[in-house]
């Protein structure tokens, strides 16, 4: 509608906005940075965008420092128990009782025995897998399919040495200012 | 409303899925169908429950029916 001659612009487009049909609400934004690379640390952004997604958000994450590697086309994430006194050390095979007894691992053989970070991964994913849940494939998947932005950190893939061609087609380069653009408008905002 | 009343168009079966599964299932198999249609999904994870609700809140995709019975939780959405 082109506004009324001599009518005060202001007025023009208010009167414009309600005659017209309502105008739709803002998608909600859902902000995220990735920073950790484990397996366990992978499921947090990847589950929280593919879900904000799934509930029609926009979502974009940002890629930085040792999340980076989760953006690898080989994605090869590892969980490490070392010092890491909180993760429960379960097996994931067995009669009950031994499935629900936590392994006490001190340090010095977590720290210590050639391949044991393998060991735990591969525990971890049978789990996982028993449980239902996605595997971190799975959930970028369905990143990807719903349009979340994946952003990776130009400096750190720099400064780590990561090359574009490692990274899956449709990851996007960009720094601080790429990311705060955007965050600048989210709903929800947040650092993993 | 009786179950009898909902003749879903499509079934999705989300037994076993863990969180966020049930969640991202379901929209993909909203996707594909018309506004109005049903869509009966089936889980097992208690969690799908104030999940899909939140879903059916935030997307307006509305449950119009919902049971629990077995260990399964059944719910029929309507798509918006």
């Amino acid at each position: 509608m082109e506004p009324v001659k001599g009518m005060d612009p202001m007025v023009a487009e208010q009167a414009r906005d309600e005659a017209g049909p309502v105008a739709q609400p803002q998608p909600k934004r859902v902000a995220l940075i990735a920073s950790k690379g484990t397996l366990d640390w992978a499921y947090p952004p990847y589950i929280l965008a593919s879900t904000a997604a799934a509930l029609d958000m926009q979502v974009a994450v940002f890629f930085t420092f040792y999340g980076l590697p989760l953006l690898l086309k080989d994605l090869d994430a590892k969980v490490s128990p070392h010092s890491n006194p909180a993760m429960p050390m379960k097996m994931p095979f067995g009669p009950q009782g031994f499935r629900n007894f936590s392994w006490p691992i001190p340090n010095l053989i977590s720290g210590n025995v050639p391949g044991f970070d393998s060991f735990a991964t591969t525990m971890m994913k049978k789990t996982f897998k028993n449980k239902g849940v996605a595997t971190i494939t799975e959930l970028r998947e369905a990143c990807i399919e719903s349009d979340v932005r994946l952003i990776a950190c130009q400096m750190t893939m720099d400064v780590f040495g990561f090359d574009k061609r490692d990274f899956i087609d449709e990851c996007e380069l960009g720094g601080a200012a790429t990311f705060l653009e955007f965050a600048a408008d989210a709903d929800v905002s947040l650092f993993i | 409303m009786s179950v009898t009343d909902l003749t879903p168009v499509a079934e999705l079966d989300c037994r076993g899925l863990n969180c966020p599964l049930p969640i991202l299932r379901t929209k993909k198999a909203l996707q594909n169908l018309a506004a109005g249609d049903l869509l009966k999904m089936v889980a097992t994870d208690p969690g799908s429950v104030p999940d899909v609700a939140a879903f059916s809140r935030r997307t307006g995709h509305e449950v119009v029916h919902q049971s629990e019975g077995g260990g399964e939780f059944v719910f029929y959405l309507r798509k918006a």
